[in-house]
C-alpha cells in the first residue's frame, strides 16, 4: 500500500522529489529560524510549556519520520515515548544516573523495543500494520500495569531528580534545564532532516512508494524498513526520557493507547509527510491541551472532533496547506 | 472430586466457560469487523465504542422507557445500526476515494467523541443492569455450576454468528456481497446498488456490535470505557485469524476465548497478554494469519 501522504496530499507529495537549490535555502533559513525561535521562546513564554511543546514536538517527528517517509503508520508509538520515560526516570531515580545518561539508557531501551515490535509489525503492511502496532503496544502497557515495582502501578515513578548534567551543571532550574531540552530538540530535527535526505532516505521512499520495483532492483526493502523503524522508536523515546525529566514523572499516560492516538492528531494537524508540520501540531495540540484544561474531560471530546474535521476537510494539515500555497516542499 | 494438573476442575471449567463468553464477545465483534472491512476496505475503529452504545442503549431503554432485556436486544442494534448508517452515509462515504488508513483515523476520532460523550455524562463508574427473571439461577453440571445467563450468551452468540455465516454464505443477498466485496464495479454493472450495499453493511456490522453490547450488558457493568480496551484485543484477534474468512473470524475468536480462560488458570499473570503473544507467533510463523490469503 502506497503511503498515506502521497496518494492523497498533492503538497505532500511534492516532498518525494528532489530538493532543489531554492527549496534547500528555504529549509536551511527555516532551520535559522526556529533556532532563532528556541533561543527566545523562554523569555516569552512560561519555560515548562515550551519544554512540553518540545518533547512533543520531537515525538511527533519521530511519528512522522516513520509514516511519511516509510509509509507506516503506527499507532503504537507511546510504547516507545512511555518506556523510555519509564527507563528514564527509574535510572535517575534508583541508580542515581545523570540525566544525559538516564535519557541514553530510555533512547537506547526505546530503540530495542522498536527493534522486537518493528521485526514483527514490518511483516504486513497498511492497515494491519495498524492494528499489529496498537496490540503491541497495548502489550507494553499492560506489563507497565503488571510490574509496579519497575514502573510505580497506578501512581507511577514520582518525583524523578531532575539532577546534575555531565555531574557538574545543575539542572533544577527551568531556564537550566530548557537549554538542555531545547538541544536535544534541535539535535533530533537535524538527525531527522539529514536522515530524509540522504541515500538511505532516498531508498526509504522508493520503497515507500513501489514496493516490489525497490526490491526488483536489489533493495532489502524489510531492512530498510526496519531500520526507519527502530530509528523512529528510538527518537520517540528520546523524546519520552525527555519528558520524564523536565516533568519529574513517569507515569501510565505515557503509554496509553491515547497518547499513540494524540501522536497521531499533531501529525495529521501539522501535515502527514512534511518535514516541518509535526512541530506546528505539536504547538497547535499542546497549547489546546492547555486552553481547554478546565473542561476536563471534554478534552478528548474536542480532540476527536478535530481528528473528523481534520481528515473530512483539512487533510494536508496546516504546514501542507502552506506548502501547497507557496508550491514547495516544506 | 478428581484434579486436572493439579487444578480443581471447578476452577478449570469455570475459567473456561469465562473464557468462553469472552470468545463469544471477540467473535462477534471480529465478525462484524471482517465484514464491514470486506467491503468498505476500512478498519472500524469505533467498533468498541459501538459496543459500549449497545449497552448503553439498553440500559437506557430499562431505565428511561422500562422497556425490557428482550426487546433491548432486539431494539439496540437497529437504534445503533441506523447511528452506523448515519455515520456511513455523511462521514465514511465521503473519504472513500483517499487511503483507506484515512478511514482508521476518522472511526478513531468519532470513538473518542462517542467515549467522551458518555463518560461525561455517565461518569466511569459502570452501571448496574440486572439479569433478566427468566435468565436467572444457573445448573448444576455435576462438574460445575452454570449460570444460566452465561450459558445463554454462548448459545445467542453462536446463533447469530452462525446465522451471519449463512446469510453471507448461503443466500442471495450474502452472493451480491460477496460479489460486490470482489469487484465493486463489476457487481454495479450488473444492476446491483452496491453503495446502498456498502451502507447497509457498515450497519449491520455496527449493529452486530451493539447486540454484544447488549449480551455483555448484565456481566460486565455498563462502563463508557468498556469497549476501548476490548477492541484492541480485537483487533489482535482479527491479525490472528486474517480477515479473510467468515467463518475463520467466527472459530478463532472462540477458541482464543478459550486459550485466554486456560492461561488464567495456569498462569494467571499473561492472561491479559496472552492473545498479543500469540499475534506475535502467528505472525512470525504465517504473516497472513491463520485463515488469511496472502497478500
Amino acid at each position: 500500500m502506497a503511503d498515506i501522504a502521497s496518494t492523497d496530499a498533492p503538497a505532500a507529495a511534492l516532498a518525494i522529489g528532489e530538493v532543489d537549490d531554492s527549496t534547500a535555502r528555504l529549509h536551511r533559513n527555516l532551520m535559522i529560524g526556529i533556532a532563532i525561535a528556541l533561543v527566545i521562546a523562554p523569555f516569552v513564554a512560561y519555560p515548562v510549556f515550551v519544554m512540553k511543546v518540545l518533547c512533543f514536538a520531537l515525538f511527533a517527528l519521530a511519528f512522522n519520520l516513520l509514516l511519511g517517509y516509510g509509509g507506516l503508520l503506527s499507532f503504537g508509538h507511546a510504547a516507545y515515548f512511555g518506556m523510555a520515560s519509564y527507563v528514564s526516570a527509574y535510572t535517575a531515580k534508583h541508580w542515581g544516573l545523570t540525566p544525559e545518561l538516564a535519557i541514553l539508557a530510555g533512547t537506547g531501551i526505546a530503540a530495542l523495543l522498536g527493534l522486537a515490535f518493528g521485526a514483527l509489525a514490518i511483516r504486513r503492511q497498511g492497515i494491519y500494520f495498524a492494528m499489529i502496532t496498537l496490540a503491541l503496544a497495548q502489550m507494553a502497557f499492560f506489563f507497565s500495569l503488571q510490574t509496579p515495582r519497575f514502573t510505580g502501578g497506578e501512581d507511577g515513578i514520582q518525583a524523578v531528580p531532575r539532577g546534575k548534567l555531565l555531574g557538574l551543571f545543575s539542572l533544577a532550574d527551568d531556564r537550566a534545564l530548557y537549554w538542555l531540552v531545547a538541544a536535544v530538540f534541535m539535535g533530533g530535527l537535524l538527525l531527522i532532516y539529514r536522515v530524509i535526505h540522504s541515500p538511505f532516505g532516498q531508498v526509504c521512499k522508493a520503497i515507500r512508494d513501489n514496493e516490489p520495483r525497490a526490491i526488483s532492483l536489489g533493495y532489502r526493502a524489510s531492512q530498510y524498513k526496519l531500520a526507519v523503524f527502530v530509528l523512529s522508536a528510538g527518537i520517540a523515546g528520546l523524546a519520552g526520557a525527555t519528558k520524564a525529566i523536565v516533568f519529574q514523572l513517569a507515569s501510565l499516560t505515557d503509554v496509553h493507547w491515547s497518547m499513540s492516538g494524540e501522536v497521531v492528531l499533531m501529525t495529521l494537524v501539522g501535515g502527514l509527510g512534511t518535514v516541518f508540520g509535526p512541530i506546528v501540531g505539536a504547538i497547535v495540540i499542546v497549547s489546546m491541551q492547555n486552553f481547554l484544561a478546565t473542561l476536563g474531560a471534554w478534552v478528548t471530546v474536542v480532540q476527536g472532533v478535530v481528528f473528523v474535521i481534520c481528515v473530512l476537510l483539512f487533510r494536508e494539515g496546516i504546514v501542507g496547506m502552506i506548502a501547497k500555497w507557496i508550491k514547495k516542499p516544506l | 472430586m478428581f484434579e486436572l494438573l493439579g487444578v480443581p476442575p471447578q476452577a478449570l471449567f469455570g475459567q473456561l466457560l469465562l473464557g468462553l463468553i469472552n470468545g463469544s464477545f471477540y467473535a462477534i465483534l471480529s465478525l462484524g469487523l471482517a465484514v464491514i472491512f470486506g467491503l468498505l476496505n476500512i478498519i472500524n475503529f469505533t467498533h468498541g465504542a459501538q459496543y459500549m452504545m449497545g449497552a448503553f442503549v439498553a440500559w437506557m431503554c430499562l431505565n428511561y422507557l422500562g422497556i425490557n432485556y428482550w426487546a433491548a436486544l432486539l431494539l439496540a442494534p437497529i437504534a445503533v445500526g441506523i447511528t452506523g448508517v448515519v455515520i456511513e452515509r455523511f462521514l465514511l462515504k465521503r473519504i472513500a476515494h483517499v487511503d483507506h488508513l484515512y478511514g482508521l483515523l476518522l472511526t478513531f476520532g468519532l470513538a473518542l467523541i462517542i467515549q467522551g460523550v458518555f463518560r461525561n455524562n455517565y461518569g466511569s463508574s459502570g452501571l448496574p443492569y440486572q439479569i433478566p427473571a427468566e435468565l436467572r439461577g444457573g445448573y448444576n453440571l455435576g462438574f460445575m455450576f452454570l449460570p444460566t445467563y452465561r450459558g445463554w450468551v454462548v448459545i445467542a452468540s453462536l446463533i447469530v454468528c452462525l446465522a451471519t455465516w449463512f446469510v453471507i454464505e448461503k443466500t442471495k443477498l450474502g452472493s451480491y456481497l460477496r460479489a460486490a466485496t470482489e469487484n465493486p464495479t463489476l457487481t454495479q454493472a450488473f444492476g446491483i446498488n452496491v453503495p446502498l450495499l456498502v451502507t447497509l453493511t457498515y450497519g449491520f456490522g455496527v449493529a452486530l456490535a451493539a447486540f454484544a453490547g447488549v449480551l455483555a450488558a448484565p456481566i460486565y457493568s455498563v462502563n463508557p470505557n468498556m469497549g476501548a480496551d476490548l477492541i484492541i484485543v480485537v483487533f489482535a484477534v482479527v491479525v490472528i485469524g486474517g480477515m479473510g474468512s467468515i467463518m475463520g473470524a467466527i472459530v478463532t475468536g472462540f477458541s482464543l476465548g478459550l486459550v485466554e480462560g486456560l492461561t488464567k488458570v495456569f498462569y494467571p499473570e499473561a492472561s491479559a497478554t496472552v492473545i498479543f503473544i500469540i499475534m506475535a507467533i502467528v505472525l512470525l510463523v504465517k504473516p497472513a494469519g491463520l485463515f488469511g490469503r496472502a497478500a
